[in-house]
């Protein structure tokens, strides 16, 4: 996505770049026109099958618009028009009227209704032809990320064309990780020719790389074939491909530990962040708030609404959405606890029942305002797709923004606790209500504002669940439960805990995911979380001190 | 005095024939419909429509003048996803309501829970979805598609048109996927595919945390073959399922993935943009252009009142189903059960997108298969057809168990019976 934002800036700008090219030096119809045209119009009626062919005959035809019209095509921006049949450039497809491009000069013709025009459709063999077709042209794009796409588009069809366009690029190219790119395509060339010394150069160059394609064909080189002989003779360049391909291997499931990992981290912080809001009501108050999940789902319709009220700013939409998730939820938070909980300090019993009605009453609250269906809340573009390390590994935005997300939101609920007067307020009276009050301390007061900082957290955490998740009344039910385990395996009233506690959950299920399957391990997880509760049955970091005896 | 109170009589005799009119309309001169599709609960999304659409086909009905000269009154139940409750709501359509007819269900386990009730009290049912297989009731006719007329022609299309060489088989975790699943493992590898080459993963309902998952798909389909996920997962765990997808790059062009649950209705409600170029396998697409389709969007269209809600398959089952109904008792000049079972094998009627739905000795239909990728308008592409139409099979040929084992309420009245054993087991109605 990050990279078509690029491709789309870059591509009105060729756009730009080949429309004035072509008023300077295309004034009339040159004969290459005519026949570009004709072609064209054969894509009309063509089968998928014959499209293919037309768009490889287009591609050689060397005309200035070609990439233009192609690319256009792979985004389904190629439209015919009904009443005389001329194909046309689009500028946004699916758009009503939709602004049309003239295919030769590639200048703005002005705009047409949808409905007079036709799409010209395309499929996914189509559109791997397109692709390949394209990234021709694409090689020379001033723009690196492009080039990038482009060199690595190529690699999956190495055929003679291609490599000696790649050969002529590599002879100018000046970005260093194109260069490379470049090296391991041609290198990949090389290893269908009869070469053995440069076979083995190539050998060397692969060994570089951590692609899976790389691996791949370097696998092809010690395989044996079905009659027991090797596919490739020279056993010097057999020992080679398997050294390359030891260190491939290496360097790959390093990459996939890595990974790994990063999932753990980020399934962890989303156990933290539902988490962090309940270790403040439940942790800090006491309450068994049952209707925590619940806030966390007004936090994500709060998101839907967001985006619904600024439909054509959903990138910021988001980030709008948390001050407003926490006020909703926080709200909600205090209307709750002055409302039913403050009645009930002291009868944990009644408190959870009460509170799993209320939680009931929001489910079909929001039912009622918002239906039964679940409601699609759009991801932005800047955080779908995701960040390239190498070949071997990359990291989606959605999840890397949580991760920090956590972190900041932890860091902030901690510095409020401890570096504010409301925080210090929260502290006294949770340590020591008579004190506290003795002291002055509106404890009331301190109570409903305790309880709010934790329920507007949970909304926002709703807002990050809205977009790993479904939006619909029954969210917050699925989270309920994990963020009472985190809290308890964490140490109740220990924020730190939560964080220690909710990571390492995180980690321990991905790391059994793989061999477990999704459901085994969180079963495992339990289980161990049942066993360590019977050793240490006040968490990872219990509270100390007299208060803690006082619970 | 005496004028007075004749008006009086006048007056309440006429309320008395009002009455009786009313209860004249509801009882002899209408044949009952019965509706069992959830209204509420997490499977409402999808069976309202279902409900919507009979109503709008016994609607159709009366103003053609009904069946057998009499109007058909539709009965509506709710069984509120609630799959013990189907089973009470079959029983009150059966037992207190006598309706001639029933269509619904949707998820596998509502019709296991009806199957019972529906061959006690001898009713009829329509099931309009597409299922695992492995069942025949002299009571149900299967309008949706067996194994073999979505799932098998989905894997061969895969194959031999794509080349796919590499499996993965993922589902929900529950009876649907993890019988189809069985039956493609079957014959995946009798048409050779290694075992290695076959992955077999399940997850929860509302499953949504795809990292790891995806990232397994990933690895395996970076072997060098060209690798597939033929795609069990049913209800909204799909959404972050493409969604992950998508943001992990992986395309339709590398990885297809070929879904047996997404159909129109589902793809109406979200954001299209990361599963373009992803397949599903059907036997109706609303975009497939025939006459007779188009008519029955334009009905859909006005009878609903909204132009743009979408037709799927189910529906196109169902428009079959009471065709089929209709047709039968027409035949047998009866709303009686036994008499309308006995004819509707060999009835026949047109399908929406070309060819003949024809009810089958085994209670299942044949039907044309359908491949589309997904557009970005939430239609689909037909990029694939079968030759002709495809019979079902109630019982499939691939698995051990299934493979002797044949349906045929026609000249052995079994659902079960076994070929080598030549005995007739479990439903057994001799």
């Amino acid at each position: 996505m990050r990279n078509n934002l690029q491709w789309s800036g870059q591509r009105w700008l060729n756009l730009l770049l080949l429309a004035l090219w072509s008023t300077l030096f295309l004034k009339a119809a040159s004969p290459s026109d005519a026949t570009f045209l004709s072609t064209l119009g054969e894509l009309r009626e063509a089968s998928y099958s014959d499209k293919e062919s037309i768009a490889e005959r287009l591609g050689k035809t060397g005309h200035p618009s070609v990439r233009a019209v192609l690319t256009a095509l792979m985004d389904d921006r190629l439209y015919f028009r009904n009443s005389d049949q001329k194909v046309f450039v689009v500028k946004v497809a699916d758009a009503d009227p939709l602004s049309l491009v003239d295919p030769l000069t590639l200048k703005s013709v002005g705009s047409a209704p949808a409905d007079s025009l036709t799409k010209i459709g395309t499929n996914n063999a189509l559109r791997r032809v397109l692709r390949t077709t394209v990234a021709h042209f694409a090689l020379s794009s001033p723009d690196v990320a492009v080039r990038l796409d482009a060199v690595q588009d190529m690699m999956h069809s190495l055929d003679e064309p291609t490599v000696a366009t790649l050969r002529q690029r590599m002879a100018v190219e000046t970005n260093a990780s194109v260069k490379k790119e470049i090296a391991t395509a041609l290198a990949l060339a090389t290893l269908d020719g009869s070469d053995p010394a440069g076979k083995l150069k190539a050998i060397a160059t692969l060994s570089q790389s951590v692609s899976g394609d790389v691996r791949n064909r370097l696998a092809q080189l010690v395989d044996k074939s079905s009659d027991g002989s090797y596919v490739e003779g020279d056993e010097k360049i057999r020992k080679a491909a398997a050294a390359a391909l030891a260190s491939i291997d290496w360097w790959r499931n390093f990459y996939s530990g890595f990974e790994t990992l990063f999932f753990g981290l980020s399934l962890g912080s989303v156990l933290v962040l539902i988490a962090i809001g309940l270790s403040i009501t439940f942790g800090v108050m006491g309450v068994i708030n049952m209707a925590h999940g619940e806030l966390m789902m007004l936090g994500a319709y709060t998101t839907y609404a967001v985006q619904s009220a600024m439909p054509d700013h959903i990138g910021i939409s988001i980030i709008v959405a948390i001050p407003a998730a926490f006020v909703v939820a926080g709200l909600t938070g205090v209307l709750m606890e002055r409302t039913i909980i403050r009645f009930l300090y002291g009868r944990p019993l009644e408190t959870l029942l009460a509170t799993f009605g209320v939680s009931l009453i929001l489910q079909q609250t929001v039912r009622s305002i918002f239906s039964a269906l679940n409601r699609s809340v759009i991801t932005p573009d800047w955080m779908s797709g995701s960040l390239r390390i190498n070949d071997a590994l990359a990291i989606t935005y959605n999840r890397l923004y949580i991760v920090i997300f956590t972190l900041v939101i932890f860091s902030l609920v901690l510095l409020i606790l401890r570096r504010t007067r409301i925080g210090l307020d929260i502290r006294a009276v949770s340590q020591n209500r008579p004190m506290a009050k003795a002291m002055g301390i509106p404890t009331e007061w301190v109570d409903a504002m305790t309880f709010g900082l934790g329920s507007g957290i949970a909304g926002v955490a709703g807002v990050a669940l809205s977009q790993l998740t479904n939006v619909g009344p029954n969210l917050g039910q699925s989270y309920i439960i994990d963020s009472f385990m985190v809290v308890v395996f964490g140490g109740v009233g220990n924020l730190w805990g939560s964080l220690i506690g909710g990571m390492s959950m995180g980690i321990v299920n991905k790391l059994l995911e793989p061999y477990a399957g999704a459901v085994l391990s969180k079963i495992f997880v339990l289980i161990a979380l049942i066993l360590f509760i019977q050793i240490r049955p006040r968490g990872l970091f219990p509270q100390t001190g007299r208060s803690a005896e006082d619970k | 005095m005496r004028h007075k109170l004749s008006f009086l009589s006048a007056a309440l005799s006429l309320v008395v024939a009002g009455i009786v009119t009313v209860s004249a309309v509801a009882a002899p001169d209408t044949i009952k419909v019965g509706i069992l599709h959830s209204l509420s609960g997490t499977m409402a999304i999808s069976e309202t429509t279902l409900k919507d659409t009979i109503l709008m086909m016994i609607d159709a009905q009366n103003k053609k003048g009904g069946v057998l000269g009499k109007k058909l009154e539709a009965v509506v139940v709710d069984p509120a996803s609630n799959w013990p409750l189907f089973a009470e709501k079959a029983a009150q359509l059966l037992e207190k309501d006598k309706v001639a007819v029933v269509f619904g269900c949707w998820t596998s386990v509502s019709r296991k829970s009806v199957l019972p009730v529906f061959e006690k009290d001898n009713g009829l049912l329509f099931y309009p979805v597409q299922y695992e297989g492995e069942e025949s009731s002299k009571n149900v006719i299967y309008t949706g598609a067996a194994p073999n007329q979505q799932a098998i022609p989905a894997v061969d299309y895969l194959w031999k048109e794509v080349g796919v060489k590499r499996w993965v088989l993922e589902g929900t975790d529950y009876v649907y996927p993890r019988t189809t699943n069985k039956i493609l493992e079957a014959y995946l590898l009798s048409r050779g595919v290694k075992k290695e080459d076959i992955s077999i993963n399940y997850t929860p309902f509302g499953f949504s945390d795809w990292q790891t998952r995806v990232a397994a798909i990933k690895k395996f389909g970076s072997a060098g073959k060209k690798t597939a996920v033929v795609s069990t997962i049913n209800g909204d765990a799909n959404v972050p399922f493409y969604k992950e997808l998508g943001n992990q790059k992986i395309s339709a062009e590398e990885i297809p993935v070929v879904a047996f649950s997404v159909g129109e209705e589902e793809l109406s409600g979200l954001d299209t943009k990361p599963l373009v170029g992803h397949l599903a396998a059907w036997n109706y697409f609303e975009s497939i252009n025939t006459p007779e389709n188009k008519r029955f969007i334009n009905q859909w269209h006005a009878f609903i009142k909204n132009p743009k809600r979408t037709t799927n398959d189910p529906m196109e089952a169902h428009y079959i189903g009471f065709n089929l109904w209709v047709k039968a008792v027409e035949k047998a000049h009866s709303t009686d059960v036994a008499k309308v079972l006995s004819v509707l094998p060999g009835t026949e009627t047109p399908n929406l997108t070309g060819g003949m739905a024809k009810v089958l000795p085994n209670h299942h239909i044949t039907k044309p298969v359908y491949i589309g990728e997904v557009k970005a308008d939430g239609q689909f592409n037909v990029v694939w057809k079968s030759a002709g139409l495809v019979p079902g099979e109630a019982w499939s040929h691939y698995l051990a168990g299934s493979k002797d084992i044949e349906a045929d309420w026609v000249t052995l009245n079994c659902g079960n019976y076994n070929k080598v054993t030549k005995k007739c087991a479990g439903q057994n109605y001799k």
